[in-house]
């Protein structure tokens, strides 16, 4: 399913942002959010996107969809590099991609109905007159989970699953190919979690919709997820398909994060490896392997020189000297 | 063992516009010296309400701890003065939050806020005090402990702020420890390294520790006993093995079928298209829960019997409780 022209291919995409300092808002230093990364997405696909606080995740699906301008690299949707296009042009493209949040509180304007939420980039891009749209809406709300009745309801009258359905009716409203779910399911309790998880799921089979699943959470990632792209720091330091990334993960950092994962079922006795100190500070990131200073396995070159992103295996990348 | 801390009939109530809020419904539990017992549940299911009881640090008003019991070291917490709680409280018994941030002073150094306990309970002066703060630090291996208790909360990582906040709690080698979500604000690599040194400075300090948690990983890891709670309630109680291998309650059976249960990292085979089970509907308001069951609503087992009466909670097996009507189908 993956490749012939993927839905979303990104190429060495960084994002820095300027630190500035003083009277003069000198600009003292730059923040590598996104240091160069390189993925892609096929049609009805999810990459999960893993990392913890910090390391670039958000910024990185925030980039692709130019919600926050690219420094370099480039960004194609189905082929076509969107990157540096002009708002006008870029608009049927943003019509093809959406994004799902992860706080449904602050994601739904509070003095809208939630019909007119949901309503809106159909308003927006001018795709249906009033009745037109308003049916529409009503077929999202029925797909969704939530009754059509409820259209003329505000945020606040809704709970946090069900929020986060009207945030999905609105990212499906345009019938876009790519969503960016950026932490989708954190903020739910688990019972509501698997409900959300469950109806993307069947989305993506109905409509073979793309995912771009950004979450700490690995243990939804691994459901959830096709191929996962694991992020540290800025840099994408293992990429590969779930199986390969739960069952062999070759970067040390990958296998750090698995071994922390608490594993719900108190018959599994696991050797931990535990991680000693914090991620460092993104502003001025360790020089070479950017994971040297915690890694168990650090040599005298991987604090010199960066390692790059090699294909180890069919399909299966990783950026560590020491594979 | 005998228990260090015994819970009996607690409720807490919270008065709001809406009618009353029973936020703890009459929950009784003990821990001992050593041990860990899991309250688990989702939001508002009065977890966290549960563990404030305990400390006396429910805002009143609207809210106020209506009946119950809640003995440690021969006395009832609930029966004392203010004056004597506040001798017990960060002394005998005391709280780890979830943010770190917000429940440490920001304005005063971390070394003097650890130093503040023991000043208070322990008589020692302000130079003993620091000196022991510094130590404790070491002990939660926050490296250049001296360095770090002369700065300030906003100076620290997530990870190292919840370390002092350990090492406050346990300053004045409490004989209960409550833990409050103490990793849901964490990454998951400082998650493991917290709730190592929670396990180890427990072993070290025999103190009971209630971990108040949503995660089950967490529970699966820590835990020795678990209580679930649902709507104020119990709704289940058991050792953690038999619990994870046997859960009797609807609700706790569809809580462990609704996460993803990393089958590939733990050699398991996995079909692609599996879904996750899901607890349909939601949580209803505390202030307007059914007159029967509370999960009644949400149960695929619920009958008549279930809408109209509440059922008991009682000893289904050895050691393993249950407060629904159908447990033996």
């Amino acid at each position: 399913m993956v490749d012939a022209t993927p839905i979303l291919e990104v190429k060495d995409l960084k994002k820095h942002f300027p630190v500035r300092k003083g009277l003069l808002r000198r600009t003292v230093g730059q923040v590598h959010a996104v240091d160069g990364i390189s993925f892609s997405i096929g049609e009805g696909e999810t990459l999960g996107l893993v990392g913890e606080s910090g390391c670039g995740k958000s910024t990185a699906g925030r980039a692709v969809l130019r919600l926050i301008e690219p420094t370099a690299g480039s960004v194609r949707m189905a082929g076509q590099d969107i990157t540096h296009l002009p708002k006008k042009a870029l608009r049927p493209y943003r019509r093809q991609m959406q994004i799902v949040f992860q706080d449904p509180f602050s994601s739904l304007n509070p003095r809208m109905t939630v019909g007119d939420i949901v309503g809106e980039p159909l308003f927006v891009h001018g795709l249906a007159k009033a009745r037109e749209r308003r049916e529409q809406v009503a077929a999202l709300f029925e797909r969704v989970g939530l009754r059509p009745a409820q259209m003329a309801n505000y945020p606040h009258q809704f709970s946090g699953g069900q929020r986060q359905r009207i945030g999905i009716a609105r990212a499906l409203a345009l019938g876009p190919k790519l969503i960016v779910g950026d932490e989708p399911v954190s903020a739910l309790d688990v019972s509501i979690q698997a409900q959300v998880i469950n109806l993307l799921q069947d989305l993506q089979r109905e409509r073979r919709l793309s995912y771009l699943f950004i979450s700490h959470n690995l243990a939804v990632v691994e459901h959830i997820s096709h191929r996962i792209a694991v992020m540290y720091l800025g840099r994408i330091v293992e990429y590969a398909d779930t199986r390969s990334i739960f069952v062999r993960p070759q970067h040390p950092y990958t296998e750090a994060l698995l071994s922390a994962v608490p594993v719900p079922d108190p018959t599994v006795k696991r050797q931990k490896r535990i991680l000693e100190g914090d991620v460092p500070s993104p502003v001025n990131p360790p020089a070479g392997c950017h994971f040297h200073t915690r890694c168990p396995y650090a040599k005298a070159h991987c604090k010199v020189e960066a390692p790059p992103l090699r294909e180890i295996a069919p399909g299966h990348h990783v950026s560590c000297h020491l594979r | 063992m005998t228990p260090q801390l015994q819970v009996e009939n607690l409720g807490t109530w919270f008065y709001t516009r809406h009618g009353i809020v029973k936020a703890v419904d009459g929950v009784d539990f003990h821990v001992a010296a050593g041990e860990t017992l899991a309250i688990v549940g989702e939001s508002g299911c009065g977890k966290s309400m549960t563990a404030l009881s305990l400390m006396r640090l429910i805002p009143d008003p609207p809210g106020r701890i209506v009946s119950g019991a809640v003995k440690l070291g021969g006395r009832d917490l609930l029966k004392i003065s203010e004056e004597e709680m506040r001798k017990v409280r960060g002394n005998e018994i005391s709280m780890i939050f979830q943010e770190p941030m917000t429940s440490l002073n920001p304005v005063m150094t971390i070394g003097k806020q650890i130093a503040e306990a023991l000043i208070l309970h322990r008589d020692m002066n302000r130079q003993q005090a620091l000196k022991r703060a510094v130590e404790m630090l070491d002990l939660v291996r926050i490296p250049e402990p001296a360095q770090r208790a002369r700065e300030y909360p906003h100076q620290l990582s997530g990870g190292m702020r919840q370390r002092a906040m350990i090492a406050m709690a346990l300053a004045c080698n409490p004989k209960v420890l409550v833990a409050d979500e103490p990793t849901t604000a964490l990454d998951v690599t400082i998650q493991a390294q917290i709730l190592d040194l929670i396990v180890e400075l427990q072993r070290e300090f025999k103190a009971a520790v209630i971990l108040i948690t949503h995660d089950l990983g967490v529970v699966a890891e820590t835990a020795h006993r678990v209580i679930v709670m649902y709507a104020g309630r119990k709704v289940e109680e058991a050792a953690v093995g038999p619990l994870f291998a046997k859960p009797l309650h609807p609700y706790t059976a569809g809580l462990m079928k609704s996460i993803p249960r990393l089958e590939l990292m733990r050699g398991e085979e996995r079909r692609q298209t599996e879904r996750l089970q899901e607890i349909p509907g939601i949580v209803p308001p505390l202030f307007a829960l059914p007159a029967g069951c509370a999960f009644a609503p949400r149960c695929p087992k619920a009958d008549d019997l279930c809408r109209r009466e509440r059922p008991t909670y009682e000893e289904k097996q050895s050691g393993h409780w249950a407060a629904c009507w159908h447990t033996d189908g």
